[in-house]
């Protein structure tokens, strides 16, 4: 086989199966929120570290700055501030990929190779081989990747799997300056889990726990919370994140048959890659997409 | 964030895009493989590392003094042909403090080292010109040279009236800059006393120069008595005047420490709900301003409640001391107040001496007018009431942090505070930090492991350019520069700095002064300096008056300075009353840059519209812009606020034709004495005469200024114990500050800096990071004074020399000497029984809950109003409002508000995505935090009818910024003296030289009056108006 730096366990739209044989430590983040102090050092390792940039943008009267996730923007802070028993809180929240176990992503994926999930747990994207149709928009439960208006191609935080593969954590841990987001093997990454919820509990958050959603089959991004029975608390992490029903009814049950029964669509879908290439399909989608986020944003504000 | 679009749990609903899309997905994934479009191999490879040959360059950050250790990546192997450029910057993880991390600044320096601000080539902009011209480097040195010269020539005030020599050049200031290397500050400390100059600041002034005041004549030294690693050694932790974890982010982390691994728990007093607060415990607000009602209700709460280290109070406190007779306060003045000076007699505010000139005391506490007894009836007033109805914090939320303070009274408790401008920046700020000084005595907590009263610093250097003495009336090492009236000899200099001992058996280290004072003689003039001509002490400037940066744009205002050299600072928008100093700056003659990046201050002749309305053509200035490297370009040592001096190294060439500091001052200086060896001029000696034996004049290097710093011997130095032998050899460095002597025999700039590079070579690049206990790392870089580093620890044991607390053993006695993890802060063979207290730079040995005639504003601290009070009254003393004790310019005076016409509190500071006014030009930190806002409360939003993301207009007298609004839940009006309060958070990074969105300098709104004993300017409580714009 090649050479690579991180075994494979499953590779976008591939019937090809991996190598298998290796055993890897299935590595995972652990961002606990209780000492998390959003100076956004995360954010900007993150650019520097992956050469991204994103275009200075506007305050909107919030602290949140990229304001959203974006094609050079692979994680942002996102701050709310709650009352809860009678307490202000500042919940804040570093988003970004959730490196999912059973990831959504991958599975609408429809371009061979373009999203590999590695053994150790990374989902990392492959902009080669994207095609820029944003199926991997919908698939994603956490609504976390994003399309370029550059190049037209999908992006999102890789867990840094140029560090890890040569043994190094990935840039937003190594910076966090008040260790709120650590980095080790998942077994690790829970075990010390426990004595932050521990901590938590001993300071009256008797609701705090860890989130580590088993609806995508558990993540390699986990949160320790405060307020773990409600997680949208924090600026709507949902409570019980799963692969869209769609994804999951067409990729599992329905598949073989779908597969002939459309076979001759597909050609056709082929035929309109090959023709107009993906960039303006994804233009559009894209522009769809974000027309409907925006009504919603702005539906979900006037409803504060 | 978007959630609706997800499907609820369970069903089955679906947006159009989501059907749209993955029934495409389903068929094309299945439709591409199935045609066999691709190869579908399983296999992939992740981007390939990117540092695997890239050099790489240690390098401390630059931006605070957490002073966070960084690992910079250049192009190229370091092979000759190659031009290092360089592409990464991460954490270096094998130092103590940051271990790996940095902060969102840290995390971006690459974009500073390639800023689009950075400067690269020397310009001149001509009177009345519009534009920058280029100019060469001979071109600008010359230049600015014979400006230099010429209006020394003619300004330079060689004897005062009284015939005293004072050698001073007033018309021409010069600033100093807090980023640049300890080996920057000294040269430039010669290169400007050596003119003359007097009216010179750096940036300690406008930030921690209440904390030498308040801490050294409390304690003996000014600054942060532990270090950031101890803080986890703590079990309770106040934040309080500061915000730690948004300022100092990587040193909090050992809050956060303290929390995981001990349990602590952490409380945030502070107007507003912030970053800090968002990880505490617990949170109260504050009024901005009323913080000594808060503290001095403290040290009340914990009198009534008898929550006292008494053993450590009686021991080691001025407790016992009994105060002269005639001392007094009454309805908000101490004695000896002099209305028409606007000033304090102090002398009825010193211990009661007995014949011998020794301190009385009496340790039954029963006198009268013993320290305790006048303690406790200053703070009787300061009830748990009165500090509600003044702060406007919750009584329940005063008496929590009562309580968790009161709890570190015992042995085996030690709590610790952390604080920073909120507390130095008022009219009152020495005197903020003297009551939590006072506390913290009260409880025993100063120097023990995980308690001391920790002062942030903040630039990257600004605790060595305050060692430096880089301030108007100082030298280096805490000496005073001399005065013209109480110095007008050596012998009357070192008779004032030289204090006789108050009690009996005490250390008394500044009894030393001659020693120090006269190796730093050495230094400056070399073979010129003699015993006969007093080791050139004429030559030195005297004093007058205190230039501190209000002072020095007055005068400007005034018309009375024509020349100004500003050197790593950007003061238009760092100085209070922006507009003013806009306008001072504007009279001047002539104006010299010198800065990596470009600032407000070098472009104030520009039209900037709304928020700086100037027409050039009307301005005369002359104004010179010189390129300097920044930290990744050179190599020299910096110190962190825990006094440690660390080396970093060059990783890069500077951009275009930048030159280093260095080189920039010497190639001036050589200029300058070129010109005075070919013309003359007046007041030629001191120029002709200062040391200058640097290799390349033109261009020191930071080894021969460095090893300077350390000193050497002259002649061989006997050893003190056996007079036959040598103790150092005629040449060699000095091994430290006790190698010092008075007779000329010894050259050293900096006495607290020796040690620092000794024979065994440069200590401050030491990287050996065992922690030998409690965090104490003492073989990473090195630490004044003496390698110490935590400040007074032989108050960490008890009289008897046992450790206060086992688990935090840090000395003790041992039997023969103090020995343990740390540098005994002592007498190392003084037995316990020799009876030698702590505070060994106090001639009494004692740390100050009364701190005599130290500070200008009184003994104890006492609560004053900001000169701009929302309040209009001072309900403690009616008749004294505000600080009696306040310098405040006419001029000034007249800029002052009412609350009536702005009934708003304002209050300003930083972001933890920004370094004050440098990161607006960072691409990286723009992004984080692109655009100038307010903040502001829900209640008084919806008053003004105003919603988050508005423009809106903030107004004090002195002008006016426009600003987005951010509507919180985490500012909310208070109940103050029966009235609501509300305030308003101003952040100050933006200006018109940046990446980001171009803004307004906020400090067009705070006003130019100063902390009395300091002049560090008001930044947090002043008065404005709020409207929709």
């Amino acid at each position: 086989m090649a050479l690579q730096s991180l075994d494979i366990l499953r590779r976008s739209a591939t019937t090809t199966p991996s190598t298998q044989v290796r055993n890897t430590t299935e590595v995972a983040k652990l961002i606990d929120v209780s000492a998390c102090i959003g100076c956004k050092a995360c954010q900007v390792a993150c650019s520097e570290w992956n050469e991204i940039r994103e275009e200075v943008g506007h305050n909107i009267g919030v602290y949140d700055n990229p304001t959203d996730l974006s094609a050079k923007a692979w994680t942002v802070m996102r701050f709310n501030e709650v009352e809860e028993n009678g307490r202000l809180e500042w919940l804040i929240r570093k988003d970004g990929c959730m490196h999912c176990a059973d990831p959504g992503c991958m599975k609408a994926c429809p371009s061979p190779g373009a999203i590999i999930q590695y053994k150790n747990g990374i989902v990392d994207f492959h902009e080669e081989n994207c095609i820029g149709c944003g199926y991997c928009v919908t698939g994603c439960p956490f609504n976390v990747p994003r399309i370029s208006k550059e190049d037209g191609k999908a992006y999102k935080c890789s867990l840094c799997s140029d560090r890890v593969a040569v043994g190094q954590e990935p840039a937003c841990v190594k910076t966090c300056p008040t260790g709120a987001i650590q980095f080790g093997s998942k077994e690790d990454m829970k075990d010390y889990a426990e004595t932050r919820i521990a901590d938590l509990k001993s300071r009256g958050y008797d609701k705090a726990g860890l989130y580590d959603p088993q609806g995508v089959g558990g993540t390699h991004v986990m949160y320790v919370l405060h307020h773990a029975d409600k997680p949208d608390l924090y600026s709507g992490l949902p409570a019980n994140p799963s692969i869209s029903p769609m994804v999951s009814l067409w990729k599992g049950v329905a598949k073989p048959l779908a597969t002939l029964a459309l076979a001759g669509v597909a050609l056709g879908s082929l035929f309109h890659y090959v023709m107009k290439g993906p960039n303006e399909v994804s233009k559009q989608t894209e522009d769809e997409i974000e027309e409907e986020d925006r009504l919603e944003r702005e539906r979900k504000e006037g409803a504060k | 964030m978007d959630t609706a679009n997800r499907p609820a749990a369970g069903g089955m609903q679906m947006s159009r895009r989501q059907f749209f899309k993955i029934s495409a997905a389903g068929l094309g994934t299945s439709g591409l493989v199935m045609m066999g479009a691709y190869s579908g191999e399983a296999h992939a490879e992740v981007r390939a590392y990117r540092l695997s040959r890239a050099r790489e360059t240690r390098n401390t950050c630059t931006y605070c003094s957490v002073g966070c250790g960084v690992l910079m990546y250049s192009l190229g192997d370091g092979a000759k042909n190659a031009k290092a450029e360089i592409i990464h910057i991460e954490g270096d993880p094998d130092h103590p403090v940051s271990r790996g991390a940095l902060c969102p600044k840290g995390a971006g320096l690459l974009d500073f080292i390639h800023s689009p601000g950075r400067l690269k080539y020397p310009e001149v902009r001509e009177p009345g010109s519009k534009e920058w011209k280029r100019i060469s480097w001979e071109e600008a040195i010359h230049r600015v040279a014979k400006h230099m010269k010429a209006d020394r020539d003619a300004n330079l005030v060689e004897k005062n009236a009284e015939g005293v020599p004072v050698n001073r050049w007033l018309s021409t200031a010069m600033l100093t800059a807090s980023a640049s290397s300890n080996e920057t500050g000294i040269l430039t400390q010669k290169f400007m006393r050596s003119l003359g100059i007097v009216a010179t600041d750096a940036q300690a002034r406008v930030c921690h120069g209440p904390t030498v005041s308040a801490l050294a004549s409390t304690f003996g030294r000014g600054a942060m008595t532990n270090s950031w690693v101890d803080i986890k050694n703590a079990d309770f932790i106040l934040v309080m005047g500061g915000n730690a974890a948004e300022a100092h982010p990587v040193g909090f982390r050992w809050a956060i420490e303290a929390k995981k691994q001990r349990g602590a728990r952490l409380i945030v007093v502070d107007p507003r709900f912030n970053r800090t607060a968002a990880v505490a415990d617990h949170y109260v607000p504050i009024r901005v301003g009323s913080d000594i009602v808060f503290l001095g209700g403290i040290i009340n709460w914990l009198i009534k409640n008898d929550k006292i280290q008494w053993d450590y109070v009686k021991a080691y406190t001025n407790a016992s001391a009994i105060i002269q007779e005639g001392y007094g306060f009454d309805e908000g003045l101490f004695s000896g107040f002099d209305a028409e000076k606007g000033a304090y007699d102090k002398k009825t505010w010193n211990y009661e001496l007995d014949d011998k000139g020794i301190a009385k005391v009496d340790p039954t506490l029963q006198h009268p007018r013993c320290v305790w007894n006048l303690l406790r009836q200053h703070y009787a007033r300061y009830t748990p009431e009165v500090v509600a109805d003044l702060t406007g914090s919750p009584i329940e939320g005063f008496e929590l942090v009562c309580k968790h303070l009161g709890e570190t009274c015992t042995p085996d408790k030690v709590g610790t505070i952390l604080y920073a401008l909120g507390w130095t920046q008022h009219t009152t700020g020495a005197q903020n930090i003297r009551t939590m000084a006072m506390i913290q005595l009260l409880l025993g907590n100063i120097g023990m492991p995980g308690g001391g009263v920790n002062a942030l610093r903040g630039h990257s250097n600004i605790q060595g350019l305050s060692d430096l003495g880089l301030l108007s009336t100082s030298l280096p090492g805490y000496l005073p520069l001399p005065n013209e009236k109480q110095h007008t000899t050596l012998d009357a200099y070192l008779t004032a700095n030289t204090p006789k001992t108050l009690r009996d058996g005490q250390l008394n280290y500044w009894g030393n002064t001659p020693k120090f004072f006269i190796s730093m003689m050495k230094w400056f003039w070399g073979d010129k300096a003699t015993k006969e001509n007093n080791w050139g002490y004429d030559w030195l400037p005297k004093w007058d008056k205190m230039y501190d940066v209000l002072h020095i744009t007055e005068l400007m205002y005034q018309g009375k300075i024509n020349g100004f050299v500003v050197q790593g600072f950007n003061p238009l928008a760092s100085f209070p009353d922006a507009h003013k100093v806009r306008d001072a700056f504007s009279k001047l003659k002539y104006m010299v840059i010198i800065d990596p990046i470009a600032t407000e201050t070098s472009t104030f002749w520009q039209n900037h519209g709304e928020s700086n309305d100037v027409d050039p053509s009307q301005i005369q200035t002359e104004v010179f812009r010189l390129p300097s490297t920044c930290f990744a370009e050179e190599d020299g040592a910096i110190v962190n606020s825990g006094r440690w001096l660390q080396w970093h190294w060059k990783g890069a060439e500077p951009p275009g034709e930048a030159h280093s500091d260095q080189e920039i001052i010497g190639e001036l200086f050589v200029a300058l004495r070129d010109l005075y060896r070919k013309e003359g001029g007046k007041g030629a000696e001191p120029v002709l005469n200062v040391s200058w034996p640097y290799a390349n004049p033109k261009a020191p290097t930071p080894e021969e200024l460095a090893k300077e710093l350390n000193g050497r011997a002259l002649a061989d130095i006997p050893d003190p114990a056996d007079k036959s032998k040598v103790l150092v050899k005629k040449g060699e460095q000095l091994p430290g500050f006790a190698a010092l002597q008075d007779d000329g025999s010894t050259l050293c700039a900096c006495w607290i800096f020796s040690g620092c590079w000794t024979q065994a070579g440069n200590q401050m690049a030491r990287r050996d990071n065992t922690d030998v206990g409690l965090g104490n790392t003492p073989g990473w870089a090195w630490s004044w004074p003496a390698n110490r580093r935590i400040l007074y620890n032989r108050a960490s044991c008890d009289p008897a020399g046992k450790p206060w607390d086992a688990t935090r053993k840090l000395i003790a006695w041992n039997g023969e000497r103090w020995a343990g993890a740390d540098v005994p802060d002592f007498k190392v063979d003084s037995p316990p029984e020799a009876g030698m207290n702590p505070f060994i730079m106090n001639p009494e040995g004692f740390g100050r809950l009364f701190c005599t005639d130290k500070l200008v504003d009184g003994p104890f601290p006492e609560h004053y109003e900001p000169m701009e009070t929302p309040l209009g009254t001072n309900p403690l003393h009616p008749k004294v409002v505000n600080s009696p004790a306040v310098r405040i310019f006419k001029s000034d005076r007249e800029r002052l508000g009412k609350h009536t016409e702005f009934p708003y509190v304002g209050t300003t500071y930083r972001l933890t995505e920004h370094f004050q006014f440098w990161t607006k030009s960072v691409r990286l930190n723009a992004i984080a935090q692109p655009e100038q806002f307010v903040e502001i409360s829900e209640v008084l939003a919806k008053e003004k009818g105003i919603v988050a993301g508005d423009w809106v207009k903030i107004s004090s007298k002195r002008g006016f910024i426009k600003a987005k609004a951010v509507v919180t839940k985490r500012m909310k009006p208070l109940t103050v003296n029966k009235q609501t309060v509300h305030q308003i958070g101003i952040p100050l990074h933006w200006g018109w030289e940046t990446v980001a969105q171009k803004g307004y300098l906020t400090n067009i709104l705070s006003p130019a009056v100063g902390d009395c004993n300091t002049q560090t300017p008001e930044y947090k409580a002043f008065l404005v108006n709020l409207e929709k714009a």
